[in-house]
């Protein structure tokens, strides 16, 4: 089984060393895996992806994607993965299929073809009577929907997800699982932060339990719950880390105070 | 429940997909496509632009280049040395607002410039990109402003167009000054400090820009024309009447010229520094 991720020793401090957000984070995610990164506020998710996908430097250790240092090669890097941030961002002087056809560009795909995977993507993601429409006009969930086709428009192999589901509604939530469970049988490797243990046992074929900055287990949900008598996720996760994934230190900036 | 296993080593059409994902882009083509997306935008706010840009000055042609000359208020050259400075002034401010109001806004609450951060290219030419458009917007900006102003003033003594490759010099150079400045302060301020910096910074710099008067002219007050010389925009209004109006006294071109690669130099340096500051954490 080949390593889609590779992390090693990641820390990252913020405001000169005062804020401590990975504290010597070890980790590796299988490729076509669908991975989950679950935690509290605060924990470090956030900048965890924010290094993944050359947004954020490390301070120290190593990370690799596909094989190649985040530091040393960004480019390489953002040339393999696609992101589905926290909240949408859409290009808002753009309307829907703008967003997609200009994003593909970014990546070198000439417009036609672009405008071909951009009609695909929305019927696939059943957003076509949005196409021409202003990404204002969206719903939350539509937009979010937006932002995945957005992150497969250049058709990576690696996806990250970014608490994609927060603030959604159950029914857009439900929605947005079957739309990951189909990429994911594709074969792509999938890799999702979230807060909710439902979703990463629903989901995921592995999941990561972070805090303060650390991993504190990793395994497949099923192998998880076996830890505790009542099968929960929920209380291992409490028995690990001291406190549930409803506490927080920081907002949802992945930071903890050092 | 947890999703289906699969073999994604046998799935051709994923084969496929990373083919294609692997194949390289050339940094050229990704910096043309981001170009054209804000071209794309800048031509449906065509009209926004052209009252943005065409406005101010033509309020100032308005009453100081027609309205005073005709109350005889004015006297000799006024107008020659009026116009560059005009020119100079719409060309400066459309580069600087083409740059720093987008870039305040694409960086602002909804993180909009995330799409372009994650082009597979270094994030300085997503920075270099918008200074190439501000190039642009104020030099078409200039090429609105200047038969205005012909038609506005009348004949202009000393008006010439015959050193074009001067003009196009100190075009190039005064626009690409500015959008450098509307780059370092589109990183820096918040949108809800938009109105502090105009108050502040933007005010002074167009009064103090020898756009209205020539810098030769600041004789009569000595510590003001050696203090004048921090603000950039005198170095493009200079310019400017030392490219179309060269007979009518002004800066040496060489200084105004020096002066703005100087400034283009480090404003440039210093604005792409805190653009990757602001793009990576």
């Amino acid at each position: 089984m080949t390593t889609a991720i590779h992390i090693q020793g990641l820390r990252k401090e913020y405001a000169d060393g005062k804020v401590l957000a990975l504290n010597g984070l070890d980790l590796d995610v299988h490729d076509g895996e669908f991975f989950c990164l679950i935690g509290p506020n605060g924990a470090g998710k956030t900048t965890t992806i924010g290094i993944l996908t050359t947004r954020v430097l490390p301070t120290g250790g190593v990370a690799t994607v596909a094989g190649i240092d985040v530091v040393r090669d960004s480019v390489g890097v953002r040339r393999r993965i696609g992101v589905v941030p926290q909240r949408p961002n859409p290009d808002r002087s753009l309307n829907v299929v703008e967003n997609l056809v200009f994003h593909a560009a970014y990546f070198g795909i000439r417009t036609r073809e672009a405008r071909r995977r951009a009609e695909e993507l929305l019927a696939r993601l059943e957003i076509t009577d949005k196409t021409t429409a202003k990404v204002d006009q969206l719903s939350g969930g539509q937009q979010q929907r937006l932002m995945i086709a957005r992150a497969l428009i250049h058709e990576p192999s690696i996806i990250f997800l970014d608490e994609p589901t927060v603030g959604l509604d159950p029914s857009a939530r439900n929605a947005l699982w079957t739309i990951l469970r189909e990429l994911h049988t594709q074969g792509r490797t999938i890799v999702m932060t979230t807060h909710y243990m439902e979703e990463a046992n629903q989901l995921s074929d592995r999941i990561g339990f972070i805090d303060r900055g650390q991993l504190l287990a990793l395994d497949t949900p099923d192998n998880l719950k076996a830890q505790t008598p009542d099968g929960s996720l929920e209380t291992f996760f409490i028995s690990l880390a001291g406190r549930g994934l409803d506490a927080g230190d920081a907002g949802d900036t992945g930071e903890v105070a050092a | 429940m947890t999703a289906a296993r699969h073999d994604p080593v046998t799935d051709d059409s994923v084969s496929a997909r990373q083919t294609s994902v692997d194949r390289p882009v050339s940094t050229a083509r990704v910096f043309f496509a981001l170009l054209r997306r804000d071209l794309v935008v800048s031509r449906r706010e065509l009209p926004f632009f052209l009252v943005r840009t065409t406005v101010q000055p033509l309020l100032f042609l308005v009453v100081f280049g027609y309205l005073l000359p005709k109350m005889g208020f004015t006297r000799g050259n006024y107008q020659s040395a009026l116009l560059p400075g005009i020119l100079g002034v719409s060309l400066s401010m459309s580069s600087f607002q083409a740059v720093t109001f987008p870039m305040v806004m694409d960086f602002g609450r909804t993180n909009e410039i995330e799409d372009r951060l994650l082009a597979p290219v270094p994030v300085e030419y997503v920075a270099l990109e918008k200074i190439v458009n501000g190039v642009f917007q104020g030099t078409i900006a200039g090429l609105v402003i200047l038969p205005i102003a012909r038609l506005l003033m009348g004949p202009i003594d000393g008006l010439t167009f015959a050193h074009v490759g001067t003009i196009l010099l100190v075009t190039l150079l005064g626009t690409a000054v500015f959008s450098a400045i509307g780059l370092l302060l589109g990183v820096l301020v918040e949108a809800q400090q938009i109105g502090f910096m105009f108050s502040l910074v933007i005010a002074p710099m167009l009064f103090f820009g020898c756009a209205y008067y020539p810098w030769v002219g600041l004789h009569v007050v000595p510590w003001m024309q050696y203090l004048v010389l921090i603000n950039p925009l005198v170095y493009v209004s200079e310019g400017m009447r030392g490219a179309l109006t060269p007979s009518i006294p002004h800066m040496p071109l060489i200084w105004s010229i020096a002066a703005q690669l100087l400034l283009l130099a480090v404003i440039l340096t210093a604005a792409l520094n805190r653009f990757k500051r602001r793009a990576i954490a």
